[in-house]
């Protein structure tokens, strides 16, 4: 025994708990990570090993070589960005004013409000692009009511193109950038707004000089949740876009669903890992992951 | 119309200046809410083509749904496939729940060390793109010969949902008191049953609502199970789907009429456990 264990008799004893209680509660997290492993970093690493694996079986660099060669390729990228980044202005646009108009109102009536956003968010994503393919096509109820109103004569092409697409997206969108926008504008301090004006400062101007620049941590973890999860999206372009519009995701799938070329479809998929990899990097940066994860 | 001068804002906007953004948002929450409606009175027509208003009604498309014993194009009979989603969802909430829970558990007593490197590792299933879950699952389960079967679903959708328990139940943990559970054990229990009859019955609504998102999670899941179901076990939604993309069926129409009323019920039902919960405090 040293001097230091008969001063403090317990320490060695407290350690040894201390000790057992990390280990049990690491412990309980063990099935979790166990199944994150197998079931993601497990078959995503194999795909990463089959991106580098080459028609004739050896190690090569092809299948990314033909993504930047082929204008194939390059379409679909272009076509990702620019639904993806589409998608994310308009979210914005839309969802901006809702969020500040839900903020400003009682507790009361914005749990109300809440509901008519939450009700799209619960319902099946398969649910809402069909009722949109039924709304835009050609003889649906919106070109339907426009001809009868006289606005139009003939039917206007609303589906199967980029236009049903992102209206069937934005849709979808909304909620994921309405709900860390609006937790963000709920938690400012309203007093800093009474504050601006009792300085003088005009309704318009305190909302720009003061509730924007503090709204905007919420708009961002909103914008990249709704650009991060656009570019992987699959269900809503593949109906709405009717082959015509193909992102990303459509394209790995049809490379094994039709032509069982697993090296292709992960290359892609890497390339795709590695962008939302990039912006949920930049995003935890900037926000904390807490909030990113609070949807 | 003295309404319209009415403050309502802390910086002294009257009513009437204002009324632009009361018009949009509530045009913004019409636009959200009834598309997805529009469903519901399309399924009661009995017309094949899609009208609306819909000329005649009728419960065809109901019928054809519970009892059109037939397998079309390849992908099975509805009924089948929507006890196969039910199984498969049920089952996810026995996997998901309890993983997630535990998991929330060790990361909210863990030190915050070990919880920053983990939290990003267990939310990783919402992150990564769910097209590259899904092909990494298939490739996966072709070498254990799990395409295909309930089992392969079920980790697949457990995979999607644990994320989302463990979001729920760890909020719901770091605003509980674990002092609790200490006086607990100094007066002889062991940690277990200190969390069962302590902890547990001040969490227990969060779990509830875990469980029934991990079942709506499950249910909706459409592209793992894409590639993870087949054969016999085709999911609802996988289905519904690849009737999409061929042909628009009436049918479809029914199916999410039922989808909207189960979706919207759990989702009262989770509101409704949330006010309770919100009141204890």
């Amino acid at each position: 025994m040293t001097i230091a264990d008969m001063e403090k008799p317990n320490e060695r004893g407290l350690q040894q708990v201390a000790a057992n209680e990390r280990l049990t509660f690491f412990g309980l997290t063990l099935p979790y990570l166990l199944m994150v492993t197998a079931l993601i970093v497990v078959p995503v690493g194999w795909l990463f090993y089959l991106s580098f694996i080459g028609r004739d079986g050896s190690f090569s660099f092809e299948n990314y070589e033909r993504m930047i060669k082929s204008k194939a390729y390059i379409r679909i990228f272009l076509t990702t960005f620019k639904i993806s980044i589409l998608t994310t202005i308009i979210c914005a646009a839309i969802g901006y004013p809702l969020a500040y108009f839900m903020s400003q109102l009682s507790r009361k009536w914005a749990n109300i409000c809440m509901i008519g956003v939450l009700i799209p968010f619960w319902t099946s994503l398969l649910v809402r692009t069909y009722a949109w393919l039924v709304l835009l096509q050609k003889k649906g109820l919106l070109n339907n009511m426009a001809i009868e109103m006289g606005i139009i004569s003939e039917p206007i092409k609303l589906v199967h193109n980029t236009t049903g697409t992102l209206i069937g997206m934005v849709h979808i969108m909304l909620p994921f950038l309405i709900l860390p926008l609006y937790a963000n504008m709920r938690a400012i301090d309203k007093d800093t707004l009474k504050a601006a004006s009792s300085l003088g400062a005009t309704p318009t101007r305190a909302f720009w000089t003061v509730f924007f620049p503090l709204s905007l941590p919420g708009l961002l973890a909103g914008l990249l949740i709704v650009f991060v999860l656009c570019l992987g999206f699959y269900v809503t372009p593949a109906i709405l876009g009717g082959g015509k519009v193909i992102m990303a995701a459509m394209k790995i799938s049809s490379n094994i669903e039709l032509y069982f070329s697993w090296g292709a479809a992960s290359a892609l998929g890497v390339v795709l890992l590695v962008v939302t990899g990039i912006i949920l990097f930049i995003a935890s940066k900037l926000v904390s992951m807490d909030q990113l994860g609070n949807r | 119309m003295s309404f319209l001068n009415k403050n309502v804002s802390e910086t002294q906007i009257r009513l009437k200046n204002r009324l632009w953004l009361y018009i949009l948002s509530y045009l913004i929450l019409f636009l959200l809410i009834v598309p997805s409606l529009v469903v519901i009175p399309m399924s009661f027509s009995a017309s094949q083509y899609l009208e609306f208003p819909p000329r005649e009604w009728s419960l065809r498309w109901y019928e054809n749904y519970f009892f059109a014993w037939k397998v079309e194009n390849g992908f099975n009979d509805w009924m089948q496939a929507t006890w196969t989603s039910v199984k498969v969802a049920i089952l996810t909430i026995f996997v998901a729940t309890p993983i997630g829970t535990m998991a929330a558990y060790g990361l909210v007593n863990s030190n915050s060390r070990l919880g920053k490197i983990l939290f990003p590792i267990f939310i990783s299933p919402m992150m990564v793109p769910v097209i590259l879950v899904a092909i990494g699952l298939f490739y996966f389960f072709v070498q254990f010969k799990l395409v295909g079967s309930i089992l392969g679903l079920v980790l697949g959708h457990s995979l999607v949902a644990m994320p989302l328990v463990l979001i729920i139940v760890f909020s719901a943990l770091k605003n509980y008191d674990m002092n609790q559970e200490k006086v607990a054990r100094s007066l002889g229990a062991t940690r277990f049953r200190a969390f069962r009859e302590i902890t547990l019955p001040q969490i227990k609504f969060s779990i509830i609502s875990a469980s029934l998102i991990a079942f709506l999670t499950s249910f909706d899941e459409i592209i793992i199970s894409l590639f993870v179901a087949g054969g016999d076990n085709s999911t609802i939604t996988r289905s519904m789907f690849l009737a999409l993309r061929d042909q628009i069926d009436p049918t479809i129409a029914a199916i999410s009429t039922i989808l909207i009323v189960i979706s919207s019920g759990l989702l009262i039902i989770v509101q409704l456990i949330g006010n309770k919960e919100n009141k204890k405090d």
